[in-house]
């Protein structure tokens, strides 16, 4: 008999989970990672057109069966609702990331037409820096992050990936 | 409407829960609840000796009973003592609440004297927690901790009280109380999927070498007669887990005992050998698989329990099934046709006969004797509590229970100490029955300030300590795996047992002589009113056999080395049994994969 962690395969996975909107669901989700050594990649939480239910969307790294493991003790959580996991990318991701970059003059419309390309939006100008804001999926923004670093990129927050499936299927 | 406080919102919830006992210790943080129990008549409050007490003995009335056992203790050090009865709870499925004191919800954070922080700490250890944060609140997360304690997968539910929620008034109606509310993020699965049910029946047809492997799951769901049936219509012997003891009255010939590490070998070359693992209600344990690759490694699986994240977690599953294991196994009884008696049947009984469990009766009183005495002069009737160690699996292979909720032991976290609070606890839910701790002299001293409760409370509990002096169950890991390099699990010194219990005012026997058992065991019997510490002074240098080395397989079996000198001794139909047969006998069987 096959012990079940047994040559698992790694794949990235988007998970997503309902749940009661209550104090501490947070760390309870976070503690069953926590406890099996994983690394939470990206979180994002807030609350869903009920506003008695959050949706939090994690994306983890790891072997496929000990996610699966994680996902089935994430269900059974008393507060969790409902979990979806996405793997690799089956779901439309997206991403907010808001990114502050060295603008100076000489650059500041090389920079700006690589926002265009992106469908980025420049938020704040200043005397040596831009801000700009960017949504999309997580590649995107790695691309354009990639891009902006020889100009020397100041500061970086991303919202951590949302995910939801096409068509009519919910979570 | 009258205007309550919540300490008296509290125990009348509990009250309404069918709460007999309450285990606890006072401090600041539940004064209130104290002064409400102070004229409180409905509810026994037992004080304990130490909050890990406690736990322990709401847990054993909860395995005893099936009903959720209640403890209540204060903040800070009365939480933080509970834990690791919190935690043996939570490994065993057992259900209890838990009520632990909390310094006021405006001081929280702020490192107040004696504030900790009880639901973080007790968050991977419970099914679920609380924090009270309003009075009002209370008699909705009373119901929903006592439901979710003991519906699905049963387990322990901690509840943290603000000092200033105890205290509050508010107008409530007791009658407004609500029993087992819905919890819509909360659904348990009962009901087992009729389509994988007849899958399983059929596989039960088509099997050649099957087998029951059944844990603590069916105990809990009272499965004990459909175990049985289905046992006794489909030939199908069975074995259990420790927390599986009397799924199936251990003396039925279809009995196989415990498997596992320090299961019967038979059961073991059975489970080996199936080509159909019907696991009820167990969870594929360490201590039962060993190496994982090896385990019934011919065998199809069917898999029934009520928590969809066992199905796949340690072994794959061929046929799932989540659901209740009594409700499933009805279900499973429409369909299951029944079935001769085989060859694989016959086997397996050959195995039994020539792996006994046995022991020499050779004028020394070892372990294993005074074990199968306290069963025999008990008539397998008494309840039996264990610590942790040896004795605990001497218990669990010589102990042969009739029933469920007989054999009371900590199989998952596998506390030491557990044994003797656990048994109080079970004599509060059960005053005339007999009830017996097997104790180890290490356990025993892990937890023994709870004497004095069982004096207290006139307890008639019997603890036969099973003095090896000596932290045996390492010693023997020592010896077989260390090379003899016995560190630190010297208990020589160790307070004299009778004395000690006559200073705590129980009763204390000493017995060194195998002849002296049964009479010992009768004298204590007969005492109603005081608890009864006997000291079996047994040989230090034994070990447990069979044994399975830690992640290792069958083939890896110990046995004891005399076992066929003994076996010829008592094999009374005169067949001479010869141990090299055993390769043959599993040669038979074992070169046929059950999966093409
Ligand atoms: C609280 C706790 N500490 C340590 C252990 C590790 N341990 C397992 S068995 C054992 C020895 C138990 O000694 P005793 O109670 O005398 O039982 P014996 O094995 O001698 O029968 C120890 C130390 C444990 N299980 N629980
Ligand atoms: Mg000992």
């Amino acid at each position: 008999m096959a012990g079940i962690t047994d040559n698992g395969k790694e794949h990235q996975h988007t998970i997503t989970a309902l749940v009661q909107n209550h104090p501490g669901v947070l760390a309870r989700v976070a503690g069953l990672f926590a406890r099996r050594g994983f690394n939470i990649e990206s979180l994002a939480v807030s609350v869903t057109e009920n506003p008695e239910v959050s949706r939090m969307t994690i994306v983890a790294r790891g072997d496929d069966r000990v996610l699966e493991q994680i996902t089935k003790q994430l269900n059974k959580l008393i507060e969790v609702i409902r979990v979806v996991d996405y793997v690799e990318h089956s779901a439309v991701e997206r991403e907010l990331a808001l990114i502050k970059v060295n603008a100076e003059p000489k650059d500041r419309s090389e920079i700006l037409q690589l926002a265009e390309v992106f469908r980025g939006r420049v938020i704040d100008v200043g005397e040596k820096t831009f801000l700009i804001e960017l949504t999309g999926g997580p590649d995107k923004i790695d691309a354009f992050a990639r891009l902006m670093a020889p100009y020397g990129i100041r500061e970086m927050a991303r919202t951590g990936v949302i995910a939801m499936a096409r068509g009519t299927k919910t979570a | 409407m009258a205007k309550m406080s919540g300490a008296q919102i509290l125990l009348e919830c509990l009250r309404q829960e069918g709460v007999e006992f309450i285990f606890g210790y006072p401090g600041g943080a539940v004064l209130p609840i104290y002064d409400a129990l102070y004229d409180y008549r409905d509810i026994k409050h037992i004080l304990v000796r130490h909050e890990q007490g406690a736990a322990h003995m709401a847990d054993g009335y909860a395995r005893a009973t099936g009903k959720v056992g209640v403890c209540l203790v204060t903040s800070g050090p009365g939480a933080t003592n509970l834990i690791t009865g919190i935690a043996t709870a939570q490994m065993d499925s057992i259900p209890i609440v838990a009520l632990t004191g909390q310094v006021r919800t405006t001081n929280i954070g702020k490192d107040a004297f004696q504030e900790t922080d009880a639901i973080g700490i007790s968050m991977p250890i419970t099914k679920h927690n609380y924090l009270l944060k309003r009075t009002e609140d209370i008699p909705r997360v009373i119901a929903e901790a006592f439901y979710i304690a003991q519906s699905g997968r049963p387990g322990p539910v901690l509840v943290d009280i603000p000092l200033d929620v105890s205290l509050g008034k508010v107008e409530w109606e007791p009658s407004s109380y609500q029993k087992d509310p819905d919890i819509p993020s909360y659904r348990p699965t009962y009901k087992g999927h009729e389509m994988q049910i007849r899958k399983a029946a059929q596989a039960i047809k088509e099997a050649k070498r099957p087998v029951l492997y059944v844990g603590g799951g069916a105990v809990q769901s009272g499965a004990q007669a459909e175990v049985t049936e289905l046992s006794e219509r489909t030939n199908i012997l069975v074995t259990t887990t420790l927390m599986g003891k009397g799924a199936i009255d251990e003396n039925h010939p279809n009995s196989l005992g415990m498997l596992g590490m320090h299961g019967t070998a038979y059961a073991n070359h059975a489970v080996h050998n199936c080509d159909l693992l019907i696991a009820v209600g167990a969870r594929f344990d360490d201590r039962v698989t060993g190496k994982l690759d090896q385990f019934a490694k011919y065998a199809k699986v069917i898999h029934i329990d009520i928590d969809p994240a066992e199905i796949g977690k340690v072994v794959h599953c061929d046929i799932p099934i989540v659901g209740d294991v009594k409700t499933v196994l009805r279900e499973l009884l429409k369909y299951v046709e029944p079935r001769p008696a085989t060859e694989w049947n016959r086997q397996i009984m050959e195995w039994k006969r020539k792996f006994p469990l046995i022991y020499p009766r050779d004028g020394q009183m070892h372990a294993e004797y005074v074990i199968d005495e306290i069963w025999r002069v008990t008539e397998g009737n008494a309840i039996v509590t264990t610590g942790v160690g040896q004795h605990q699996m001497w218990a669990a292979q010589y102990y042969k229970v009739k029933r469920p909720r007989q054999f009371i032991t900590s199989g998952g976290l596998g506390t030491m100490g557990f044994g003797m609070p656990a048994a109080i606890g079970v004599q509060f839910a059960f005053p005339n029955e007999t009830v017996v701790c097997i104790d180890g002299d290490g356990s025993f001293q892990m937890t023994v300030q709870e004497l004095m409760t069982a004096v207290v409370y006139e307890l008639p509990i019997i603890v036969a300590i099973i003095n090896n002096r000596s932290l045996g169950m390492v010693r023997q890991w020592q010896e077989l795996f260390w090379s003899e390099r016995y560190s630190e699990v010297d208990l020589q010194a160790s307070p004299d047992f009778v004395k000690l219990a006559e200073a705590y005012g129980a009763i204390g026997m000493r017995v060194t002589k195998p002849e002296e058992v049964e009479p010992a065991l009768r004298e204590a019997m007969s005492q109603r009113k005081k608890p009864v510490i006997i000291d079996f002074v047994v040989p230090t240098e034994e070990n447990v056999y069979p044994m399975i080395p830690s992640g290792q397989s069958i083939e890896q079996m110990m046995l004891r080395k005399d076992l066929e000198q003994l076996r010829a001794s008592v094999d009374t139909d005169g067949e001479q049994w010869s141990f090299a047969d055993q390769e043959q006998i599993l040669k038979q069987f074992v070169e046929q994969p059950a999966r093409q």
